[in-house]
């Protein structure tokens, strides 16, 4: 293509999207003479550079709509008509520009009905002006028109055409050379319409000439690149930087080596040079709202509802190829919002509220993502419908529903074929849309997520990666082989023993993880992946329950990869894998590690399909997070339901029970008047709930296994029922021994049964060993990190120790509640903070006279002797490297233990 | 390839090398190096004729057990494999193979057809013989080596 068309098709493009929401914003305020200036330079500029390249019917709806524009400037009220037609002209350029794109040449046509409607109504609002008064010109030769043209007092349009085309001709050579491209076009249109196309109204007034002078600072410092050119920096500075991890691997394992220094700054320049690549790259997420204000103004007349859409956060940048990628999915969802987020003016005044609705898009960076928010005030997501609809298409049973949360059945409408709109509008309510959106934001890597609230509104939220070049991932091992997980899909790491409060658990041969009260899935990686450790040692039946458990999440499905070992996080470049291994959804590319290795990227979303689409058990994170809230609140249990003895289901709390197991009625081996089992290398007592039942002979026992300090006992019932989460109010006192009494439980009487009663019978001393350990429980711990992975990660941890814990985001917020009265034992504080960092909360802690006494611990990723003594003087009691666990507990141990005086 | 333009004075060099004793032929263009494999990285779920993946100065290398792809019982342990290092639509792959053995200057007029009784597998990923001096020399017709592989992969 002609360089000078091309680049007349960029800007022309670039011009256009401007326009559009200009206009929008005028129709809003029609007195604001700037942004009507605005508008008419720049249609004025597409106009004269069409002259100039001989795009005849380009020019002509330029013109036409230009003059319509300058009776607005002469004073003719702006009516919604007169925008929508102005408007229609733009879509019709638009189309015209796209053509032209794919053909290189002006489509024939004629654009006489578009054109004869502006000028109606350009004469209909000031009848005075004619609006043909123009000079005869041949193409190409505009320049010379505007110069004959008589100036009216106060116009500055030289000025104007003059810049059109200072920017458009680059050398005049080229001139000459688009000459013959115009001339090669096809002159289609009526003869009678290039004639009027070189009145240029050129009156762009520009205050005292400023934008002018503005515009022309703006070419000069900016220059046009093609993507392709930036791309393929992109590609060289990630093999540069892997060269250079290469290179600091190397240079690690040698201690002296001379190569240090430079390689230091090799490693600096490198980082640099790739920060300044991604910057490039990256563009104001404003590029991909700049349709939206004129798509909802269309939505509005459309639909018969006042919309206004605001725009927060239009500077926020991120990665151009990222910013193409949401641009549909953002579009779908604002026009979702306005189609059946809001109400129609007269629902909204019933409702109590302003008719006019708002559609808010905001856009903010967190970590290395960036969230997007699209909130209406609308209706709300109507839970019932989606109900109704989630039954309809067999999506879930009443039942599955009736456990399910309200997050997670909104969270339905990502379903594929999901609408609930009553009826399918121009606009939305196809069933096509929310999955699909839903889809595209899973392909980069990032997650939805909605709140509705009945009656206020309901709110998306997107959460990207800011780019997808560079990937930030967890190493994990899995049968003797290295493999990469995003880290952006991981939510925490649990480390699983035997005899720790993380186990492994079995229902039927399906491994879970009781975290946090909830039953997480979990698969373990080499089993997903089909691989077993090479070598003579076969896979020892030990590692099926040791392991480290990523937790990860994709969209709503929540689940845990049971892995062997996790080294460290590593950015790493993504690369294509080869075609022969593309079929293999479980990777999404693959890339080479600092020491050289290639190693394979897991696709999180490939597990999630692997796992199965049917997770009603994987609760989201933040599911999770809600009921943990609720939990204080209300008083949630999570409760374990069982028969055992009669019909009436039986609950016990589910914290109480450490696993459920099954046996075949033939392990258990009777020995000194009681049934046992062989269990994990031991002999495990059973208890039978009613010990005068018939018993079994054959199939299996299910039961329910307690242990505690290195014992267990297993509780036989005759069959495991469900565990639901609920209040726990004991309502009806029991007297029979081995019941607390009768509570409600999911709408029906439920037993609640006594664990204490049953635990003696297999170990009669069960209680009397009790009080060494609870004691820690008592003590309370407030934990301050910026960074959720670490709270997530670390939060637990702590709990598991024996603290209570309470998370905190920012070190002020944790001042804030020091400050107004709540007490901690002791602190653990992140260092590297926004906002206030973990020296200066310390040193603001310890100013504090009530809090000056808490002890005090600092954990950072930065462990240098330089931040370990800054630590020390800004009053930390201890300074712990992230991740050393161990170490952190032991310093938690020593500081309260001091700090009350107790010796164990 | 060339083409036979004019007839009999053609010949091609071919890099000669051995797997599971048998002498196989690959036309030198296509042979872009010769390498000793290092650190494979298995990649699970891979068709089995895939050894795995590797890094061969920066590039990501899919390394093909070609004693695998012809159906020749595995390398006993302890023979080091060797590999030829050839390009394919933009894509580097690496064929283990036992030995590399030298270059021959073969003239185009010497090649016969795949004898009709040869395995259909070797015959499908066979350019050729040879007769050389005592024993017969397969040429491996590098393109439906791999694309074989990658059309069962896309089914």
């Amino acid at each position: 293509m002609d360089d000078l068309l091309r680049e007349f098709l960029t800007e022309t493009n670039e011009s256009l999207d401007v326009v559009d929401v200009e206009l929008v914003k005028f129709e809003q305020d029609p007195n604001n003479e700037k942004i009507l200036g605005n508008i008419f330079r720049l249609v004025h500029t597409i106009k004269g550079t069409c002259g100039f390249l001989g795009l005849p019917r380009l020019e002509a709806i330029a013109h036409a709509a230009e003059t319509l524009m300058g009776k607005f400037r002469d004073g003719v009220p702006v009516t919604e008509a007169a925008v929508t037609l102005v408007l229609q002209s733009i879509d019709r350029i638009k189309q015209l520009v796209a053509d032209l794109e794919a053909s290189e040449t002006e489509p024939a046509g004629s654009d006489e009905d578009l054109i004869s409607q502006l000028e109606r109504m350009a004469e209909a609002g000031k009848p005075a002006e004619p609006v043909t008064e123009v000079p005869k010109h041949t193409e190409g030769a505009l320049i010379y028109q505007v110069l004959e043209r008589q100036l009216r007092p106060g116009e500055v349009s030289l000025d104007e055409l003059e810049r059109a085309f200072r920017e458009t001709v680059v050398e005049p050579d080229r001139s000459a050379e688009a000459a013959p491209a115009a001339a090669a076009e096809p002159a289609p249109a009526p003869a009678a319409r290039p004639a009027r196309a070189a009145q240029p109204k050129a009156e762009a007034k520009e205050k005292d000439g400023e934008g002018e002078a503005k515009a022309g600072g703006v070419s000069a410092q900016t220059i046009r690149v093609a993507v392709d050119t930036l791309e393929h920096l992109m590609t060289m500075v990630s093999e540069l930087v892997l060269t250079r991890n290469q290179l600091l691997e190397i240079v690690r394992r040698h201690e002296d080596s001379e190569f240090k220094v430079p390689l230091q700054r090799l490693s600096n320049v490198t980082a640099e040079l790739q920060e300044g690549v991604m910057k490039t790259r990256m563009q104001p997420i404003g590029n991909a709202w700049q349709k939206l204000p004129r798509i909802v103004r269309d939505l509005s007349s459309e639909l018969g509802k006042h919309i206004e859409l605001e725009m927060i956060g239009q500077e926020t940048e991120l990665d151009r190829q990222v910013l193409e990628l949401i641009k549909d999915p953002l579009t779908h969802m604002v026009r979702n919002s306005a189609d059946h987020g809001l109400e129609g003016p007269d629902q909204r005044k019933a409702a109590g509220k302003p008719d006019k609705g708002t559609i808010r898009l905001s856009a903010y960076h967190e970590g290395g993502h960036i969230i997007i928010e699209i909130a209406d005030d609308g209706r709300g997501l109507d839970l019932e419908k989606i109900r109704n609809k989630i039954v309809d298409n067999g999506l879930a049973t009443e039942f599955e529903l009736e456990k399910m949360s309200e997050a997670q059945i909104f969270k339905y409408v990502f379903a594929p074929g999901f609408s609930t709109a009553a009826k399918v509008t121009n606009v939305s309510g196809r069933g096509v849309g929310m999955d699909v959106v839903k889809t595209n934001i899973d392909a980069i890597g990032g997650t939805v997520d909605l709140k509705s609230v009945a009656g206020k509104g309901t709110t998306f939220t997107i959460k990207i990666p800011l780019t997808l070049a560079i990937v930030s991932t967890l190493i994990v091992e899995s049968a003797g082989d290295r493999f990469a997980i995003p880290q952006l899909s991981v939510v925490e790491l649990v480390r699983a023993q035997q005899n720790s409060e993380h186990r492994i658990e079995r229902i039927r041969d399906t491994p879970v993880l009781r975290l946090r009260n909830k039953l997480l899935p979990l698969v373990h990686l080499s089993r997903l992946l089909d691989i077993t450790s090479i070598g003579a040692e076969a896979t020892q039946p030990v590692s099926e329950e040791d392991g480290f458990i990523v937790v990860m999440q994709v969209g709503q499905q929540t689940f845990g990869v049971v892995v062997d070992a996790v080294f460290h996080t590593e950015e790493i470049v993504v690369k294509p894998m080869s075609t022969m291994l593309r079929h293999i959804n479980m990777f999404s590319g693959n890339t080479i590690l600092g020491d050289g290795s290639v190693i394979m990227i897991v696709d999180p979303n490939g597990i999630a399909q692997a796992i199965g689409p049917s997770q009603t058990a994987g609760t989201s994170e933040e599911a999770d997070h809600e009921e943990e809230r609720t939990r204080e609140t209300a008083q949630m249990v999570s409760l374990l339901l069982f028969r055992a003895g009669s019909d009436e289901p039986k609950a016990v709390p589910l914290s109480l029970v450490t696993r459920l197991e099954e046996f075949s009625i033939d392990k258990v081996e009777r020995s000194n008047g009681r049934d046992l089992v062989q269990y994990r290398g031991s002999l495990m007592p059973l208890v039978y709930f009613d010990e005068f039942a018939q018993r079994k002979t054959e199939g299996s026992l299910p039961m329910l296994v307690f242990s505690d300090a290195g014992r267990s006992m297993g509780l036989v019932v005759d069959e495991i029922i469900d565990i639901v989460e609920d209040r726990l109010e004991i309502e009806v006192g029991s007297e029979r021994a081995g019941m607390l009494g009768s509570a409600v439980i999911k709408g029906k009487a439920t037993e609640v049964v006594d664990i204490g009663h049953f635990l003696p019978q297999a170990f009669e001393d069960w209680f009397r060993r009790k009080e060494i350990s609870s004691e820690a429980l008592t003590r309370s711990l407030l934990f301050i990190d910026d960074a959720p992975f670490f709270r997530n990660m670390l939060g637990p941890v702590l709990k598991a120790a024996g603290y209570r814990v309470t998370v905190c985001a920012s070190a002020p917020e944790a001042l804030d509640m020091l400050e107004h009265g709540r007490r901690f034992d002791v602190i653990v504080s992140d260092i590297e903070m926004p906002e206030m960092n973990g020296f200066e909360f310390a040193e603001a802690v310890k100013r504090h006279p009530r809090l000056r006494q808490i002890p005090i611990l600092a954990l950072s990723s930065m462990c240098t002797p330089a931040s370990i003594e800054r630590g020390r003087q800004s009053g930390f009691d201890d300074y712990i490297a992230k991740f050393d666990r161990p170490g952190l507990i032991a310093a938690l141990k020593e500081v309260t233990t001091h700090e009350f005086g107790v010796a164990a | 390839m060339s083409d036979d333009v004019n007839g009999l004075n053609e010949s091609i060099q071919y890099v000669t090398v051995v797997i599971g004793g048998q002498l196989f032929g690959l036309p030198i263009e296509r042979v872009h190096d010769v390498f000793v494999p290092d650190s494979i990285t298995r990649v699970p779920l891979s068709r089995p004729e895939i050894a795995g993946v590797l890094n061969l100065r920066g590039r990501i290398v899919t390394a093909i057990d070609m004693r695998r792809r012809l159906h020749l019982p595995p390398r006993e342990s302890g023979g080091t494999a060797m590999a030829v290092g050839i390009e394919s639509k933009g894509e580097s792959y690496g064929l283990l193979i036992d030995n590399v053995g030298e270059v021959l200057d073969l003239p185009t007029a010497g090649r016969e057809a795949n004898p009709v009784n040869l395995d259909a597998r070797w015959a499908a990923i066979s350019g050729g013989v040879h007769r050389l001096n005592g024993q017969l020399m397969v040429i491996l017709d590098v393109d439906r080596v791999l694309g074989g592989m990658s059309e069962a992969a896309a089914a």
